[in-house]
């Protein structure tokens, strides 16, 4: 979220970075946890991408069922996000069990892909 | 049951007419009043009727689909067709017998002599696989059915299957209505049939099913924006990639639709869910097909996919970051430094792949797509083969009939009515309709679309028109029942005026929609039983008293092939029949219809359009034991060898300077009788079509020597063979086989 204001560092930036700030704080805990799990997943996915840089890329299913595990996961905690958040009308008569389920459905999907594709 | 209500209603205008209530409102307000005394049980009942006639419809149109498409055995036998299912069944007997991991780690050293083909690797397994299921599962449930049985019949069960899929389509762009009529379509129309008769066991017959279903399910995961059907529609996207290369048409055609989304302002919540999970986990899944391997990170050709994708979160995340602040002045400048950056990364991202070769370049079979021209100038080919010739308008017609007018109405419908689902299946439309134009083998693709779209005018036209002459019957009748109100009968009176007039018009129009329909129908089914069912490997053809003959040399010779030739002897021919003798004939072939080494085709190409000594170094080089050679002078069968001979000169001349078109031609001109030029008529195609051809008298009243297929009498009568010598000829001469001799004894 920070990244785009740290690139310019004018006052309009800053101004731009507390508004963000003072905004987010009022969104609810449980969105927050979901937030910091997306966090963790992409910089997860960019030490890897980082990693593959410098050493090289050579077992490339490695690599990539590693950044694509990471990536998936980020996407598919977004999805959630969206469909528990409650001030999206779009899913209002979706209870947020069943977008539990269908996420956890996913990412079981995704790992055991994951997990056949490692190598 | 229709008939009851109407009492009812009868006697309920009688009671409810002496209200109080006014009259002008009261017409209005009659059905709505009648709706709602009119029993629970009855409206249930026409509830219940109307799913038993749905049900009992899609059952009648799976059967259809399926004996319709039956006609081949009827008139043949039940046996596999043309040349590419001929590889796809040696490879689901191989399947059957040695177990999955056997074939996956499958290397053949039948074909591609002497470089041999990894078949785990280099095909999709999706055919085979499903129908070794097929096969085990009726197995398991103790019918004793042979695996050719399962393989010819597994084309015409998945149409089956895709006319429920089109169903469901149908009914969730438009209503069960256009669904019911879109698997109507699609049951029968020729543009489908064409490639899933029984016998004809290729991908396209499973493939065009999975390519229905992703895209029904990407639908309806947009639609309801929940992650199990994306979830579901990646696993379509998976069965598709692991069945057909037409995959790169769906990994396109999805990032470009919501791309279309995203800048006509229709982004939603729904449609990132749904893209998002669906191209992980789709592309995920892909990866495991080992064909297809890293292919969604590292070609061209599915870099949209991943651009569209990246699209979407920098989407998300100003969406997000805007919904986070309300003053839009800032967001403007939030906006344009993110769109820079992402933009920036994107591009050199891009720049750097492609220039570091990461990023593989997209492919000549693309661009023939995107351009019609491209083949003909640099991939013979793919030229060559005939199914990928620019579509003429007559097979549009043929293979389309009416729905190639409906297309166009439907459209119209299409963009009265826009929503997320009818924008897609525009895009599908319309993108393959132009592919259908470069290609005549891509009609097929747009097949589902285009009975799709036509299924939506259909059904909305007669929706309309029944309409029509219902409420005109209902008024009618309102209006005789009470005359009595004065002012009420005015106003009807000046309705009423234009009302038969319209009545009639509306069943007019409905008599000439269910014309069209039933010369559609009988359309498709003359097309199906004339021009699809033939299997191209036994030939038919009329005699002089209108009986019908049958040529089955093919199999003749393969069969001689299998029973007097050494189990490891080599046989050259051109591409074409590569899989045929390797599955029928058993023998080990140079070249087949898999043409990935082209340089490997180019070398057989030189050898057949060489000089007889200088082909024999070439065929001396390959080990070559025998020659096989189609001809088609004696039947008059026009798609022989000869006839294919310039490409192979083309292709053999494209690798191999030596070989020269023009040397061919006599003034631009391709000729095999006297006037030929001297290099055509001592190549080694020439002498083995037409060695001791001179002496045979095809047709009555013609000199000795006349070729039936070109209508000419060939120019060079008396061949000698230095290096071959003759071994098979069939009995009506299709198929000529040679056997090269070992090299004279030096002293």
């Amino acid at each position: 979220m920070g990244k785009a204001s740290t690139s310019s560092t004018t006052k309009d930036a800053l101004a731009l970075f507390n508004t963000l700030r003072s905004a987010y704080s009022a969104t609810p805990t449980s969105l927050k946890i979901i937030d910091l799990y997306v966090g963790f997943a992409v910089s997860t996915a960019l030490i890897q991408v980082v990693y593959m840089a410098i050493v090289g890329s050579f077992p490339f299913n490695s690599f990539l069922s590693g950044v694509l595990s990471c990536t998936g996961t980020a996407v598919l905690a977004v999805c959630l996000r969206i469909q528990v958040n409650k001030e999206n009308k779009e899913f209002k008569d979706l209870a947020p069990e069943r977008a539990f389920a269908d996420f956890v459905l996913c990412n079981l999907v995704l790992h055991l892909v994951i997990m056949n594709f490692l190598g | 049951m229709v008939g009851k209500p109407e009492p009812v209603n009868g006697t309920a205008t009688a009671k409810t007419g002496p209200s109080p209530s006014p009259a002008t409102s009261m017409s209005g307000l009659k059905p709505d009043l009648l709706n709602n005394l009119s029993f629970k049980t009855l409206k249930l009942k026409t509830k219940q009727q109307e799913l038993l006639i749905r049900v009992s419809i899609l059952c009648l149109v799976y059967i259809l689909a399926f004996i319709t498409r039956l006609f081949s055995v009827l008139r043949y036998e039940s046996m596999i067709h043309e040349f590419d299912p001929y590889f796809n069944y040696r490879t689901t007997l191989y399947l059957t017998e040695k177990g999955f991991y056997d074939f996956w780690n499958w290397f053949d050293s039948e074909s591609w002599y002497p470089l041999g083909r990894i078949i785990g690797g280099t095909l999709y397994p999706g055919l085979m696989v499903t129908a070794a299921l097929i096969y085990w599962t009726l197995r398991f449930l103790s019918f004793a059915v042979h695996i050719r049985e399962v393989c010819v019949l597994t084309a015409p069960f998945f149409a089956s299957n895709t006319t429920l899929v089109a169903y469901f389509f149908g009914k969730e762009i438009w209503d069960t209505g256009a669904g019911l009529v879109a698997a109507a379509l699609i049951a029968i129309c020729p543009g489908y049939i064409s490639r899933s008769v029984a016998g004809s066991y290729d991908n396209e017959g499973v493939a065009i099913f999975a390519l229905l279903l992703t895209f029904y399910l990407f639908v309806k995961a947009v639609n309801t924006g929940s992650l199990a059907w994306a979830l579901a529609s990646a696993f379509g996207y998976f069965y598709m990639v692991s069945a057909w290369g037409g995959y790169v048409f769906i990994i396109n055609l999805i990032p470009l639709y919501v791309l279309v989304l995203l800048i006509t302002g229709r982004y939603s919540m729904r449609l990132y869910i749904a893209y998002n999970c669906t191209y992980i986990i789709g592309m995920l899944l892909a990866m495991q097909i080992r064909f297809v391997g890293f292919q969604h990170v590292q070609s061209g050709e599915h870099m949209a996919a991943m651009g569209v994708f990246f699209l979407m979160q920098v989407f998300y995340f100003l969406d997000w970051v805007r919904h986070l602040l309300s003053d839009t002045k800032m967001f403007q400048a939030f906006l344009r430094i993110t769109v820079t950056c992402a933009v920036g990364v994107g591009a050199v991202a891009l720049g750097v792949g492609t220039a570091s070769g990461y990023i593989s370049p997209w492919t000549g079979r693309f661009y023939s797509l995107l351009d019609p021209t491209y083949a003909k100038d640099h991939i013979p080919i793919i030229a060559s083969v005939s199914e990928h010739q620019p579509t003429a308008w007559s097979s549009f017609m043929f293979d389309f009939h009416i729905l190639l007018f409906l297309f166009p109405a439907g459209l119209y419908f299409c963009f009265k009515r826009l929503s997320d689902a009818t924008i897609f299946i525009v895009m599908y439309g319309l993108t393959s309709m132009y592919f259908a134009g470069v290609m005549v083998r891509l009609i097929l693709v747009a097949t589902p679309a285009v009975c799709l779209i036509s299924a939506i005018a259909v059904s909305a036209t007669i929706k309309n028109l029944t309409q029509l002459v219902r409420a005109k019957n209902k008024v009618s009748q309102t209006g005789s029942t009470k005359g009595g109100s004065s002012t009420k009968g005015s106003s009807k009176g000046s309705v009423d005026q234009s009302q038969p007039f319209q009545r009639n018009g509306a069943t007019v129009l409905l008599f000439g929609a269910f014309y069209l329909l039933s010369k559609y129908a009988t359309h498709c089914t003359w097309v199906t039983s004339e021009a699809y069912s033939s299997p191209s490997i036994v030939l038919a053809a009329r005699g002089a008293h209108g009986n019908r003959v049958i040529f089955d040399d093919y199999r003749e010779a393969y069969f001689w092939l299998r029973q007097n030739t050494p189990p490891d002897a080599k046989v050259m021919s051109w591409w074409d029949y590569g899989y045929q003798i390797t599955a029928m004939g058993n023998r080990t072939v140079i070249v087949d219809n898999n043409t990935w080494n082209n340089t490997h085709i180019a070398t057989v190409g030189r050898a057949m359009s060489s000089y007889e000594d200088e082909a024999y170094e070439i065929m001396r080089s390959l080990d070559v034991d025998y020659v096989l050679v189609v001809f088609g002078g004696v039947t008059g069968y026009s798609s022989d060898d000869i006839n294919k001979f310039l490409w192979m000169v083309r292709i053999g001349g494209g690798v191999f300077p030596v070989i020269k078109e023009p040397d061919y031609l006599v003034n631009g001109e391709y000729r095999v009788d006297k006037g030929a030029a001297p290099k055509m008529l001592n190549c080694l195609m020439y002498k083995l079509s037409y060695y001791r051809f001179g002496e045979l008298t095809t047709e009555y009243g013609k000199p000795p020597g006349y070729d039936r297929a070109r209508g000419v009498e060939i120019g060079n009568k008396d061949i000698k063979l230095e290096h071959l010598e003759e071994a098979f000829t069939t009995s009506n001469w299709i198929v000529r086989i040679y056997k090269v001799k070992p090299p004279n004894n030096r002293w």
